[in-house]
């Protein structure tokens, strides 16, 4: 395999604290070596450019059945916003997209790797079937257990080695990577149509409340000692007033520390905050609490986060959220998708248009982004839209802008219907910070690599990380004064190497090189209360026999497998 | 020694059985008994050796059927699409979905209409589903909670004979220890079905009528008044109804073909979405397209996550797809004779299509895919068998309440026979050999086009 | 005003795919660039003038352009799709799509079209002597923001889903409608001079039918409130008042609930 230099260009990774130093990039075998292992390399010439990591996706919802059936009821996201097909396979869809196009589109951008937020894991199949037909970027998928019933169980009965049993058990069966919390609790609930309104608020016949299931899951997670920390989606997502319950669910990581051997070191990862930081009590005084949130944030290194920015855009929401979709469906009458799975999870799914005349998306819009800028600490802060749900991941570029150029923000906000509202009801106006290219690179891949307790191999430069290099032609020393010109190099990248391989030039894709699956193998100790527990479930209460359910192996996806052992 | 194999999954109906065992001799090559199934399903299993051709036929001048290579029947299927204008490739009922992908990949290259059989069933709920959304659940969850069932235009009883016992009437699930004891069950029907025997209620549609009786039905749940009769129906009785569903802990309507393909089709079921939704006001419902095969959901699932479209996929501009059911659908495309060659892939378009498209889709090759002579192989100009997935051939499937079973083979395929994969893998490769051809002859036809605005 | 004459000479063994047959396309060009403009035959694209012969040149502006289509074009698609301004006259029949999504101005067909003419439209007139068949004015598959506004006129009879979705503009029919017109309307005016089959109005939250025929089979979910004079295309008459439909949700103005209408004449 091939050796390459990447000579010259201006390196941010914060892995490595390299602040944007001059200085080559040495790759061979697919790997990232010292440079003067080379003997014959290939160059690219990054001069004048800046060289980043490969980009690492904390959380989008990309592959999956409520994935899918986002894309299967929306005929109108593809027509006449589908662009003609000049790679390997057609590319469909707009904000819901295939699953070539995602591929390309996150290599056009210079990611590598996109962990998929949430898998039902009745459904892991799907989810691999899909994983294998989206090119080039590795995926991991995170199984869902906020509302499963066994994870109920255990948990109320303060079982947490059964808890763990059964989650090793259960990541295995899916080839999953993390543990996943969605509205814990209240989706279980919706499967009676209710909710749990706060995480006070008892699950219907299980009789737990949502925070003893979100303490419990931190200690299962830091009991087995898993790559990443547990990913919560917080109670009562995208309602006024709701800033209560995440700070609720922030202060329940406090005095755990995170336990694991992948650099780890947050207990709690609190996914699309923006959704979560609204002040008042109705939409007419629906306010921003970014600044409230993100106090508590900065000042507990225990927790990670990522914002959830909205762009703007019209797009469709998706989450395992089930009575939040159900009441976005009530709100704006559009077509509305729901999908209960048996003892585990629900999805909802609906479409929503973000609009600059409305004032409800231009607070929104100004919350993400105060997220961000009043981030102490951008390794613990992370660039996300919630893709699909606040806007298509291709707009990550334009985050970037709005987070770099005040002018940027100002831009957009002249185009807001009611500015002053919005104005009054956030502080965006305040904020004059503009993030720089070392802050990018902490948000869009070092510190998502390292949440994710894969910063050994993907996020950074250093020696022995897969060879991820993704050049964009911005050069630090003369930034552009437009700031479009920044979105346009974060959209198409000068350069992507992945694995060693050229795989993107000037923006298009060159090449397919094979993307990987990605997940965790827990080792833990024999357990036959859960083992019988699994049995009595499949015999009585799923619809899927236990064999059938857990995944074959000819259906993963050329995997690479991160091993855990929790019985040390 | 007889072996036994578990946990098999049956390749016929919707439900996807996956707790089927099944008995294969010694040397693996008989299947000698099948436990669980209905008797429709083990008839797939004991039938699947009856009549199988392991070579493909190609029609002669003489109309008579002469066997020929698997290689000359690639170079067939190859030549047939790349030198029609616009050929169709349908079918997809009954194969996996890997089959499913490599067609695709296929129909991709060579700029052809890509369609399934929804295309003359489950359509209609696509069309609605596209309008109105889908409040749905898996059949795991009807069977734990549900405590009223609806059946609206579907019959069970004969078209999916475990559905009642392994999901929604009689099993004990976790919160419904009683079983049927515990349930309601409503069937809406013109007719009075076995399905109806089992109701508490049954509510007896005027034919065509569906809509009208849905509008009622939503209209009292709005509390407003209605006409003494609606559709064949009188008002207490659908004020009875309505009552039971309101009530309901937990509730599913459950819906075929009685809606699907009544007068107005796609908008018996979009008013019937319309109705659960309106239902979730005031307590759980859910609603579930009863699909008919067992992999008839897949390439809806396949074809979604690679073009955004389930069905009626116009992917002859080779660059980007089209899809809009009226133009773009099989039966329409015959009718209109807008299509130039035909292949039929895991389904019978000879028997279910109506007759005429069947007449015109005739004056163009005909290529069927199928490991078993049915009445489109009768009538085609090649019939290539290929392995029985389920039965020769392992697989994913997706079930109708699109959950994927991993399906398993008992058998393998006859000597010389691939799967729908490996075909269209095949298939695929010749097609891109032709192409390579084509354009060393004519350089200025084989530059890609591509400043066309997207569509 | 410049006329382009376009005669469908050597006719496609399947359909043509017509969507660069627009005021907007042949504008700033002569008869020669006309003929070069692509036109799809299934997977097959060709020139123009591999099917049409092609006279005169456009004008300046869409606006100043005028089409002529003459000869058999029963089997061309999408003419006139998207159009902006301008005028199309088609002497005979046309097939699907005719002035979809068009913004702005005329589109005559002398005789009939086949379906989801007017999908998706914004603005301009279309107008057909003949009939017109199923999704006249209609909204595209999964998409709630049907027709915004413009004039939809067919002498003859329209097939079934006429409106769906319709958020504005206006259709009238001279003849009879097949079952669904308006289905899930929110706005926009649907005028049948002839009969309606049925399910007329049905999920729909708002916007106003007119029908002087007979509606054979009335949905349960509309309520006879009244008898009301309305001017309608020209002229005034005497109707039914039903507001309805009462299985659907309706929005609120001022405190009270806005109802579709559906005016069936005395």
């Amino acid at each position: 395999m091939g050796e390459l230099l990447i000579r010259n260009g201006f390196v941010f990774d914060p892995l490595q604290e390299i602040k944007g130093d001059r200085m080559d990039i040495g790759i061979k075998d697919g790997k990232i070596v010292e440079t003067s292992a080379l003997k014959n390399p290939k160059a690219i010439d990054a001069a004048g450019m800046a060289v980043m990591a490969g980009g690492v996706d904390v959380h989008s919802h990309v592959v999956g059945p409520k994935v899918n059936v986002g894309r299967l009821f929306r005929p109108e996201d593809k027509l006449f916003k589908s662009p003609l097909k000049r790679c390997d396979r057609m590319e469909m869809g707009f904000s819901v997209p295939s699953t070539f196009k995602t591929g390309y589109d996150y290599a056009r951008m210079g990611y590598v790797f996109v962990n998929e937020a949430a898998m039902p894991p009745l459904h892991s199949p799907h989810v691999h079937e899909e994983i294998r037909d989206t090119p080039i970027i590795d995926n991991a998928a995170m199984p869902v257990f906020g509302n499963n019933w066994f994870t109920l169980e255990y948990l109320k009965n303060n079982e947490i080695e059964n808890n763990a049993a059964y989650t090793a058990w259960l990541l295995r069966a899916t080839r999953g990577f993390a543990i996943k919390v969605v509205n814990p609790g209240g989706t279980e609930a919706w499967g009676w149509g209710l909710n749990c309104e706060s995480i006070h608020d008892p699950v219907p016949y299980f009789d737990i409340t949502p925070a003893k299931i979100i303490t419990g899951l931190i200690e299962t997670n830091e009991f087995l000692g898993l790559p990443h920390s547990m990913h919560l989606h917080c109670n009562n997502l995208g309602n006024p007033g709701n800033y209560v319950d995440a700070l609720d669910s922030f202060k329940l990581a406090e005095g755990y520390t995170a336990k694991n051997a992948f650099g780890r070191d947050q207990v709690m990862h609190v996914t699309h905050v923006q959704f979560s930081s609204y002040g008042g009590d109705s939409w007419r005084n629906i306010d921003s609490q970014a600044k409230e949130i993100m106090d508590y944030v900065n000042a507990h290194d225990n927790i990670t986060i990522d914002i959830g920015q909205v762009t703007l855009d019209e797009t469709t929401t998706m989450t395992a959220d089930g009575p939040f979709e159900h009441q976005l469906q009530s709100l704006n009458h559009l077509k509305w998708a729901n999908t209960d799975v048996e003892l585990e999870t629900a999805a909802g799914v609906v479409p929503y248009v973000y609009s600059p005349n409305v004032k409800v998306s231009t607070i929104q819009w100004a919350i993400g982004l105060e997220l961000a800028l009043y981030s102490s600490d951008l390794m613990r802060t992370f660039i996300t839209t919630d893709h699909p749900n606040a806007g298509p991941f291709i707009r990550y570029p334009r985050v970037v802008k709005w987070l770099m150029s005040r002018a940027a923000r100002d831009e957009t906000m002249k185009t807001f219907k009611w500015l002053d509202r919005t104005i009054e009801s956030t502080t965006i106006d305040s904020i004059d910070r503009e993030l720089t290219l070392y802050e990018i690179a902490q948000m869009t891949r070092a510190g998502p690599a390292k949440a994710l307790g894969i910063s050994n191999i993907y996020g950074g430069l250093a020696p022995g990380m897969d060879a991820n290099v993704a050049i964009y032609a911005l050069n630090p020393e003369d930034m552009p004064s437009d700031p479009d010109m920044i979105e346009n190099a974060f959209a198409r990248c000068a350069y992507l190497v992945k694995d060693g391989i050229t795989t993107v030039k000037d923006g298009e894709v060159v090449a397919e090189p094979a993307k990987r699956t990605v997940w965790v193998d827990v080792k833990v100790p024999e357990n036959a209360q859960v083992q019988r527990d699994i049995y009595e479930h499949f015999l009585r209460h799923y619809s899927v026999g236990i064999e059938n359910y857990q995944l074959f192996e000819a259906h993963l996806h050329n995997p690479r497998v991160i091993e855990v052992d929790s019985t040390q | 020694m007889a072996k036994k194999i578990e946990n098999v999954g049956c390749p016929f109906c919707g439900v996807c059985c996956d707790d089927l065992v099944v008995t294969v001799s010694d040397d693996g090559k008989k299947i000698l008994e099948v436990e669980n199934s209905c008797i429709i399903g083990s008839t797939v299993f004991h039938r699947a050796m009856s009549e199988r051709h392991t070579l493909p036929r190609l029609r002669q001048p003489d109309g008579t059927f002469k066997e020929i290579s698997y290689d000359e029947a690639v170079d067939y299927t190859a030549k047939v699409l790349h030198n029609a204008k616009k050929p169709l490739i349908y079918g997809f009922g009954s194969t996996n979905c890997e089959g499913m992908a490599a067609a695709a990949k296929v129909a991709e290259q060579a700029g052809a209409v890509l369609d399934n059989c929804a295309s003359i069933c489950h359509g209609s709920s696509f069309l609605a589903i596209f309008d109105n959304g889908y409040p749905s659940c898996t059949l795991g969850e009807v069977k734990n909670r549900a405590d009223v069932i609806v059946y609206w235009g579907a019959n069970p009883a004969h078209a999916h004979p475990r559905h009642m016992s392994r999901y929604s009437i009689f099993p004990r699930g976790f919160f419904t220890g009683k079983g049927h004891k515990g349930r309601k069950i409503i069937v809406i029907d013109p007719r009075h079905t076995d399905t109806a025997q089992v109701a508490d209620i049954h509510l007896q549609v005027q034919q065509g009528h569906d809509y009208d009786l849905f509008d009622a039905f939503r209209t009292v749940v709005r509390g407003h008044d209605i006409p003494d009769v609606v559709a064949g129906v009188r008002k207490e009785q659908i004020i009875e109804a309505v009552d039971i569903m309101k009530k309901a802990r937990f509730g599913t309507i459950f819906y075929g073909m009685g809606l699907c393909h009544s007068d107005g089709r796609n908008h018996n079921v979009d008013i019937a979405i319309s109705l659960t939704r309106d239902l979730n006001d005031f307590t759980k419902w859910t609603i579930m397209a009863m699909r008919g095969h067992y992999n008839i959901t897949g390439p809806g699932a396949v074809w979604s996550w690679q073009y955004g479209f389930p069905y009626c996929l116009d992917l002859t501009k080779r660059d980007i797809a089209h899809m809009n059911p009226g133009e773009t659908s099989s039966v329409d495309l015959a009718m209109r004779e807008e299509v130039d060659a035909f292949i039929n892939i895991g389904t019978d378009a000879a028997a279910h299509f109506p007759i005429e498209p069947v007449k015109r889709l005739r004056k163009h090759p005909w290529i069927t895919i199928d490991p078993h002579p049915n009445m489109a192989t009768e009538i085609s100009d090649l019939h290539i068998p290929v392995g029985i997935v389920g039965v020769e051939v392992p697989g994913i499937v997706y079930r109708m309440d699109n959950v994927p079973i991993q399906y398993r083979n008992v058998i393998e395929p006859p000597e010389g026979v691939p799967s729908d994969e490996e075909l269209f893998e095949r298939i695929y490769e010749r097609l891109c050999e032709l192409e390579a051809e084509e354009a060393a002859r004519e350089p200025a036809k084989a530059a890609p086009e591509g400043a066309r605005a997207g569509e | 005003m410049k006329t382009v004459t376009i005669t469908l000479a050597n006719p496609p063994e399947l359909y043509l795919e017509g969507q660069n047959i627009t005021p907007d396309n042949f504008a700033g060009k002569k008869a020669a660039e006309i003929a070069t403009l692509d036109v799809w035959e299934g997977k097959m694209k060709g020139p123009l003038g591999k099917y049409f012969t092609v006279e005169g040149e456009g004008g300046a502006t869409a606006a100043d352009t005028k089409i002529v289509l003459r000869g058999d074009c029963t089997r061309v698609k999408r003419i006139g799709q998207q159009m902006t301004a301008g005028e199309i006259v088609v002497e005979g029949n046309a097939d699907m799509y005719i002035g979809g999504w068009m913004k702005g101005g005329k589109i005559h067909v002398k005789g009939n079209v086949d379906s989801f003419c007017g999908i998706g439209m914004e603005g301009g007139e279309l107008i057909i002597d003949g009939n017109a068949g199923h999704h006249l004015g209609s909204s595209p598959r999964g998409e709630w923001r049907g027709m915004q506004g413009g004039l939809i006129r067919v002498a003859g009879d329209a097939g079934n889903d006429t409106a769906t979705f319709i958020n504005g503009g206006t259709i009238i029919i001279g003849g009879n409608a097949d079952i669904h017109v308006s289905t899930h309307g929110e706005g926009g005016t649907v005028i049948i001079k002839g009969d309606a089959k049925g399910r007329v109005g049905g999920q729909m939250v708002k916007g106003d039918i007119f029908v002087y025929g007979t509606i054979e089979y009335p949905l349960p979910g509309f309520q006879l409130v009244g008898e009301v004079e309305q001017e309608v295309d020209g002229a005034t008459a005497l109707f039914a008042h039903y507001i309805g439909d009462l299985g659907e949700r309706h929005p609120v103005s001022k405190g009270k609930t806005v109802y579709a209408n559906i005016y069936t004449r005395l």
